[in-house]
């Protein structure tokens, strides 16, 4: 099953590789990972998407948790939550495909960020489903390049992760 | 306050520290922090020959007295010889403080002279690791450092230190921290009750219950609950090839350690059991065989300090994440409060039949021959024997490492110190001088082979210097032992690259360093050569003993079996 692990560790040279070098090291596999500074600039927030068995991922959050750079950290995909992903696509956009382009872009709410004769640049954001769908739209015969945020996410209501 | 460069902090904080001995190797970017050391009479430094043995000295060290080796090395290869020595530590848990020179921080990055990434190099294999970005943090990374590789599951740690870190003209104010700081890490520090408590009720109403206890045991110095709970429930105790001395070798209920090598009656008693109660032990693949066909009919009870330890090979029904020491009064208070004892009928049941497997009473029997030929297994009888089992141990890997595991009587924790994760040939003798310095008056014996005792050979030198009289016991049957047996029993004989062609003259070896050798090929002088030996107080001696090379370890697991699939000889099999 696909899991969302999300954490809080220091901001110091160092730990992301850590992490890294934890799933290479122990075969867990990263499907995504984000991470960037919080208010807090001393905390990193690093959120990643893997994908494996209950029991790797149990093994997976507790080898994280092991980590002396890991202050805090929450399974998000256990209970309520929100994610997102940002996305840029480069579209051949010519003729009568241009119209075709801007309405599937409008329907998956997605806008139009730069423009050129040949293509639009569209920026999307939603849930990792919502852009693999987008990208099936349009086909991959008008796409020309896709660059993805990775998974970022945080709990709905009143969880909170912080010290 | 006062003022010190960061070489002198460096050195100062080990002092305040408590530090005695460093194990090290200088060079260029070391050489400030050994300038500061040459100032500072309250540490003593052993120059080893080579940095992989001063790592294994410092974990002698640490195994033996249970405070953390510190060694010093220098950057590039300084640095990536200490990494086999540091790999070894970590796969046993090992509380070790390495301290590795580093190029200057302006430096770093530019591929220059003895250049390496160590953080980058050791980051799979320690606990954690610092650089350090100005010389004034030098005391409060060093007090982080000692109390990370000490505390809940110990390791080492790695501090890389770049040069200029520690030039000599640029002072700072000096003072030693308390306490270490860490918002990111609390390790356990008592059980859970609940779950303590069923794991009492559990043992009380078992039928066929066992006691597996691993060098968790050992190192959380929990040896004395242990005994007190396995004689309370009168529990059949199995400890692994780390966990050997945390319950006496000579009582009754100790069964062998279970395993590829381990006893037929501890290897049939985990198999048969109905509760097996795991305590510092991480169901290891050199122990628990084909991992499906694991205990089949048992409730397992895990006690560890590291929770990613519990459930990672094998499911436990009752997870404890704690100290041992502090789990094991808790259960002791859970089983004296529940007041009641397990049924003696029960019990006497389950004697009957371990004792029937036990047969003859020898955990371990093998065919001791004619004579004509000295079998390994007398040569550690006889060892045992005459230093009446109070020896500190240490080996290094292979069937020498097996065999002293198997028939030396380990009654006390701490003694028998070998690399059982790594598998480390060539940690044995430097770890026995590691110990032989915290424990001049005690006998430190490093049991090896021909093989293995090639790859740190060097250290008689530094045993000269520092008059490190330990006792090499080499069993020597002019092959790679483990491998040949391996490759007699998978590769049809065929011994590709097992022989130890060209051997030296151990004897003549240990004399041009100024040691004393002595050479055993007749199993009459086994034991007056060896007391001789022991005789010897302040002398190195090397006893290098010529014995069966056709001899086997059995038992021996039958891969991807249960843990009672073994071969028992080289023709019978369970």
């Amino acid at each position: 099953m696909r899991h969302i692990i999300s954490l809080l560790m220091e901001n110091e040279p160092g730990a992301l590789s850590r992490v890294i070098g934890l799933f290479s090291q122990r075969n867990y596999n990263i499907e995504s990972l984000t991470v960037a500074a919080t208010e807090d600039p001393t905390l990193s927030r690093l959120t990643l998407t893997t994908i494996g068995k209950e029991e790797v991922i149990e093994q997976i959050t507790k080898n994280l948790n092991k980590l002396i750079e890991v202050v805090k950290l929450v399974d998000l995909s256990e209970s309520a939550h929100i994610e997102r992903e940002l996305m840029l696509v480069k579209i051949k956009a010519s003729g009568a495909q241009r119209a075709e382009i801007k309405r599937t872009a409008d329907i998956f709410r997605g806008q139009i960020v730069d423009v050129s004769p040949s293509l639009y640049t569209v920026q999307l954001t939603g849930t990792t489903d919502k852009l693999d769908s987008f990208i099936h739209a349009i086909g991959p015969a008008s796409i020309l390049e896709v660059v993805r945020s990775g998974v970022t996410g945080i709990a709905r209501g009143d969880k909170i992760l912080s010290l | 306050m006062e003022l010190l460069s960061g070489a002198e902090m460096l050195v100062r904080s080990l002092r305040d520290e408590g530090v005695k001995y460093i194990y090290g190797y200088p060079g260029g970017a070391v050489l400030h922090i050994y300038d500061a050391l040459f100032k500072e009479p309250a540490l003593t430094h052993i120059l080893v020959r080579h940095e992989q043995a001063a790592t294994h000295m410092a974990d002698g060290y640490a195994r033996s007295t249970g405070k953390a080796g510190v060694v010093f090395v220098t950057s590039g290869p300084g640095a990536t010889n200490a990494v086999t020595g540091i790999a070894t530590a970590f796969m046993d848990s090992i509380p070790m403080v390495v301290i590795s020179g580093q190029v200057p921080s302006d430096m770093v990055g530019t591929d220059a002279f003895q250049e390496t990434d160590m953080i980058g190099i050791s980051r799979p294999i320690v606990k954690h690791s610092f650089i350090i970005k100005h010389p004034s943090e030098i005391p409060e990374v060093i007090k982080k450092a000692f109390y990370l590789a000490e505390s809940g599951r110990p390791g080492p740690v790695v501090i890389d230190v770049p040069k200029d870190m520690t030039n000599p003209i640029d002072k700072f104010e000096y003072s030693y921290p308390k306490k270490a700081k860490l918002r990111s890490y609390a390790p356990a520090t008592r059980g859970h009750s609940g779950q303590i408590r069923k794991a009492a009720e559990m043992l009380l109403a078992a039928k066929r219950p066992i006691i597996y206890a691993g060098g968790g045991v050992v190192l959380g110095g929990a040896s004395t609950q242990l005994t007190e709970i396995a004689k309370l429930l009168n529990t059949p105790v199995t400890t692994t090839l780390m966990g050997l001395g945390c319950f006496p070798g000579d009582d009754h209920q100790f069964v062998g350690m279970p395993g590829m090598h381990g006893s037929y009656t501890a290897n049939l008693a985990m198999h048969h059991c109905d509760v097996l109660i795991a305590v510092g032990a991480r169901f290891d693949d050199r122990v628990i065989n084909g991992a499906a066909k694991f205990c089949p009919n048992a409730k397992i009870i895990h006690i560890d300090i590291d929770p990613a330890s519990i459930s990672k090979t094998i499911k436990a029904d009752i997870p404890i994440v704690g100290p041992v020491d502090s789990v094991l009064n808790d259960m002791l208070a859970a089983l004296k409060d529940i007041g009641t004892k397990p049924n003696p009928d029960v019990v006497a049941s389950w004697w009957k039949q371990i004792d029937e497997w036990r047969g003859n009473g020898k955990l371990f029997p093998y065919d001791s021959g004619d004579g004509s030929i000295i079998k390994p297994q007398t040569v550690i009888e006889t060892l045992s024997e005459v230093t009446k089992g109070n020896a500190f141990v240490t080996s290094d890997v292979g069937q020498h490492q097996m065999f002293a595991a198997q028939y030396y009587r380990f009654n006390k924790p701490n003694r028998w110190i070998n690399s059982g994760g790594l598998g480390t040939m060539g940690f044995g003798f430097p770890a026995a001088m590691g110990v032989k310095l915290s424990f001049p008056d005690d006998d430190v014996v490093c049991v090896t082979g021909e093989g293995s005792i090639q790859m740190n050979i060097q250290e008689l030198s530094t045993c000269l210097q520092y008059d490190l009289p330990v006792k090499i016991v080499n069993l020597n049957n002019g092959a790679l032992g483990m491998v040949r047996q391996w490759q007699d029993m998978v590769y049809n004989s065929r011994y590709s690259h097992s022989y130890m062609e060209s051997l030296p003259d151990f004897v003549k070896l240990a004399e041009a360093y100024g040691h004393v050798g002595i050479r055993i090929t007749d199993l009459k002088d086994l034991k007056p050569k060896m007391e001789e030996a022991f005789a010897m107080k302040d002398r190195l001696v090397f006893l290098d003993i010529q014995v069966d090379p056709s001899e086997h370890v059995y038992p021996m697991q039958i891969s991807g079996g249960a843990m009672r699939d073994m071969w028992l000889s080289k023709t019978e099999r369970t």
